[in-house]
């Protein structure tokens, strides 16, 4: 037996499939809910990371100089807050600055255009490497002398790593979860076919059959099972992903959120659907048929 | 050739199936393994087919020794046997050829190895002419015909044949036993497990008596009943 009898095996696999179209129908039914659940809970996770980092991108801690500290004292601060081991960078920003961007902000609004500068407060523009210790790095300025008051969005960051954290951990135990599920239904639709067929099964392995020529037809069979669940399930998850991307961007209330584009996103998704089915197909497979080989 | 040394083996439950049996058979020969239910004679063909392994004893089929045989040559040694059983085993939805054409591609045959085959081995069953009927649609001798070719359809070195006229009346199971002896005389070995001491007494050949797990007699010409008690 030196070749693969590749045609004779895809059409083995294939009339096993179809003999049990019910059962194969469910297990490509349970392949797509499960590949669909994970991957809605992976592209959630995706995308809260992506507005986490565009946050640690844009996020500013705001430290406001005391007033009456002068230029030495300041540039005195601004070497103590580098130092900080959270920070990446401290900018300067003089009250004559701050209010130029203020007025750059609103260059509508005629009764900002003659404000005193005076008003407002030098400040630095302290940007941090890890968002998750940004209520740790902004104590520590806080505490620091000459520090006035310090302005941070704790809140908003702190909410953003919640769904980023809590859509990871769902996110890996549900592919745990149906991962296993998905190689039990497979496995028994694929015992059924192997029961069906077993007493062919007994005469091949009678007239010297070796294991790998047994074992095929029903691995492609559980490829096929699986693929097929993975191309429908991202056909699905697309559909899905472009309504709720659709539904943020019309919604007032989650301007904030920025969905990243299904173009961007495809690749990854398919190859991972692909790969996931294929997995559990033929582990499916494998593991049904294994008792059969045993002898 | 077969040679069993010594042989024992005994069930996960206790039972001594077979208990010290030593037996050669010859390439060529025609064999007759005869014995009550329960003597052990199905023990010796699972032995011989691989199916369980002997708790004592060296066996030898055909160049492979059983007792140290990887996994990977059981089907290398499976393909010097061919098996025929009493109950046909046949795949009702596959045809009379494609029942045939199934046991070649599971050892590797080509398509064309396979046209040139299956008519040879369809006409020495004389059945050229059922090759499309599927076996619902074959009397028992067709069905029994069938499974011989089947065996036979690798080329193997040894049959091994299980009680095959068990499900046949008694005009049928002498044509069988009559094909079975021309395809002796073609150069295969062949084991026939039966029972039918009309049918052994009849050919004149060499007869194995199994009781009890032991060898009780073996010579040429007809059958020994007995038991062996104690």
């Amino acid at each position: 037996m030196g070749r693969h009898n590749f045609g004779y095996f895809v059409h083995e696999g294939l009339s096993n499939m179809f003999s049990h179209g019910f059962m194969s129908f469910a297990a490509i039914g349970i392949t797509v809910a499960c590949l669909l659940i994970m991957g809605t809970f992976t592209l959630v996770a995706v995308n809260a990371n992506s507005l986490l980092k565009d946050l640690e991108q844009e996020n500013e801690i705001l430290a406001y100089v005391e007033d009456g500290y002068d230029e030495y004292e300041t540039r005195a601060l601004q070497k103590k807050l580098e130092e900080v081991s959270n920070v990446a960078s401290v900018t300067y920003i003089s009250r004559q600055e701050a209010m130029e961007a203020f007025l750059e902000d609103y260059p509508e609004e005629e009764m900002f255009q003659d404000l005193d500068p005076q008003i407002l407060q030098d400040r630095f523009s302290i940007k941090i490497y890890d968002l998750n210790q940004i209520s740790q790095t902004a104590q520590q300025v806080r505490n620091m002398e000459g520090v006035a008051d310090v302005n941070a969005y704790e809140d908003v960051a702190g909410g953003f790593i919640t769904v980023r954290n809590v859509a990871s951990v769902v996110c890996i135990a549900l592919i745990v979860i149906l991962f296993v599920v998905s190689v039990f239904i497979i496995s028994n639709t694929i015992r059924l076919t192997t029961f069906d067929r077993r007493e062919e099964i007994a005469i091949m392995r009678m007239v010297g059959a070796t294991n790998g020529f047994i074992r095929w037809p029903f691995v492609y069979e559980g490829f096929m099972i699986g693929f097929l669940g993975a191309v429908i399930a991202f056909l699905f998850q697309w559909g899905l992903y472009e309504a709720v991307a659709q539904g943020v961007s019309s919604n007032d209330a989650l301007q904030l959120i920025d969905v990243i584009p299904f173009q961007e996103l495809w690749k990854p998704v398919a190859a991972t659907f692909s790969v996931a089915g294929i997995l559990v197909g033929v582990g499916g497979s494998l593991s049904a048929i294994r008792k059969f080989l045993l002898v | 050739m077969i040679r069993l040394k010594d042989v024992e083996m005994v069930y996960d439950n206790g039972t001594k199936a077979i208990q010290g049996i030593t037996l050669t058979i010859e390439d060529g020969e025609f064999v007759f393994l005869v014995g009550p239910s329960g003597s052990g004679k199905s023990t010796i063909i699972k032995l011989l087919t691989g199916e369980v392994e002997p708790c004592s004893g060296r066996i030898m089929i055909n160049g492979f020794s059983t007792s140290n045989i990887s996994e990977r040559q059981i089907p290398q040694m499976r393909r010097t046997l061919g098996v025929i059983f009493q109950d046909f085993r046949l795949i009702e939805k596959k045809t009379v050829y494609d029942n045939l054409a199934f046991v070649m591609r599971a050892v590797g045959a080509s398509s064309k190895e396979i046209r040139k085959r299956i008519p040879y081995v369809l006409e020495l069953v004389d059945l050229e002419k059922k090759a499309n009927s599927y076996p619902t649609e074959l009397s028992g001798g067709e069905q029994q015909r069938v499974a011989i070719a089947r065996a036979l359809v690798n080329n193997p070195e040894t049959v091994i044949a299980d009680e095959p006229t068990g499900n046949l009346d008694p005009e049928r199971s002498l044509e069988l036993m009559d094909l079975l002896v021309k395809i002796n005389e073609l150069g295969t070995t062949m084991v026939v497990v039966t029972h039918e001491k009309n049918l052994v007494d009849r050919f004149g050949k060499r007869v194995v008596t199994i009781d009890s797990g032991h060898v009780i007699n073996d010579s040429v010409g007809g059958y020994v009943g007995g038991h062996i008690h104690g």
